[in-house]
Parts: structure tokens; sequence; C-alpha cells
């Protein structure tokens, strides 16, 4: 959980993974991507990955390994934001 | 989780909410630059190019137990968010043998659902434990 990553000048980004991913970028049909991509209580959270700033670190996160605890997980407009 | 970069999120977090918070904010400050987690979990506003705030209660299966998403400029009631993840833990806890009524919170009473309490939840339960007292 949480192997620290390598900084370049790109700005490293991360995203869904899992089995929807392929159909996602083959389809063009925006309503069945919509459908599929439905989040709901009682199914499972998507899987993802992403780059992330935890206690001087710049890690990559996998949402998978945190099976076995609670998660909360928080999305936000942007840094300073102020609320 | 934002649309911001690493980077940013350092800044931040050195700048402004290690001032706030002791030793800075604990959990993984997480990048999503060009929203693509955000829109698999619907919280990604195209019109503004930025996430909506979302927020997700992920059991230890992985299962979404509840979320919520506010607008930009209302932010959210951290002590709510604490008390629902109470609750899922103890439904998990009993199997779902117990269930948490509106306005339950530790301590308070639960409800265990069953044949004889169909019908029969105003004996188990008044209106005003809905509300904080």
């Amino acid at each position: 959980m949480g192997e620290e990553i390598g900084v370049g000048c790109a700005r490293p980004t991360g995203g869904p993974v899992g089995k929807n991913l392929k159909e996602e970028k083959e389809t063009k049909n925006e309503n069945l991507l919509q459908e599929e991509n439905m989040v709901m209580v009682g199914k499972p959270a998507p899987d993802f990955i992403a780059p992330a700033y935890h206690k001087g670190k710049f890690i990559e996160v996998k949402l998978s390994d945190y099976l076995g605890k609670w998660v909360l997980l928080c999305f936000y407009p942007g840094d300073f934001t102020f609320v | 989780m934002s649309i911001d970069s690493i980077f940013v999120h350092k800044m931040w977090d050195d700048n402004e909410l290690s001032k706030m918070v002791k030793g800075g904010v604990p959990f993984p400050m997480m990048s999503d630059t060009g929203g693509r987690v955000g829109k698999v979990y619907g919280v990604y506003d195209e019109d503004a190019g930025v996430e909506t705030r979302g927020r997700f209660i992920i059991d230890p299966d992985g299962i979404i137990q509840g979320y919520e998403v506010l607008t930009p400029p209302v932010g959210r009631n951290v002590a709510e968010t604490i008390r629902q993840v109470q609750a899922f833990q103890l439904v998990r806890k009993t199997r779902g043998g117990e269930a948490t009524p509106s306005g339950w919170k530790p301590g308070k009473k639960t409800l265990k659902p069953g044949p004889e309490l169909v019908g029969n939840v105003w004996k188990e339960w008044t209106t005003d434990l809905a509300f904080e007292k």
C-alpha cells in the first residue's frame, strides 16, 4: 500500500482500473457509458489508482489495496477552496 | 481527491493545512488531473472542470455503503460522517441483526428487524428519538 513514486516534469496521473476499462475506451455511446459507470450504494466502489501526496512523500494509491478497511473517499473542488 | 496536481497538494498542506492540523493532513491527498476517477464516481462537473464535494463510505469488502455530494460552497459535517460509519459498523458486526433507526448514535437504541417488529415500531421507537438531544 502506498508505494513511493518518482517525480518528473510530466504530471503523473492515475485513473480507473478494472473490468470496464476496455469497453470505456472502445465505445462512443455516452448513455451506455453513464449507465456502466453509475455508482450505487450496495455495489462495489469502482477501483482506481491515483498519485498522492502523503506526509512529505509522493506515493501511488490503489483503492483495492484498502480492502479489509473502512474507507472514506472524499472529492473536493480544489486546493485552497476555503470550506 | 481533487483535480489538483500532487505538487499543489504539497503546497496547500505545507503552507496552510499544516497550520490547522498538527503534522499536516494525515491521509493521502490524491490527484485526479482530468477528473477521470471523478467521472466514474459521478462527481466531476464537466462545465466547471472540477469535482464536487462527494464523500463515499466504502466498507471492508469494497462495497459503497453510503455517499453524499454537495456543491462547492457548503462544507461537510464530519461528525455526521463518523456517525454513519459507526452505524454501518454496528450493522456489519451484528450481520444485519440490528438496524439503526433515524437519529441513532452510539449508545442509543437499535431495532431488531423480524416478524414481531412488523407494525410494532411505534412501541419501540418514538419520533423525538430522531432529533439530537
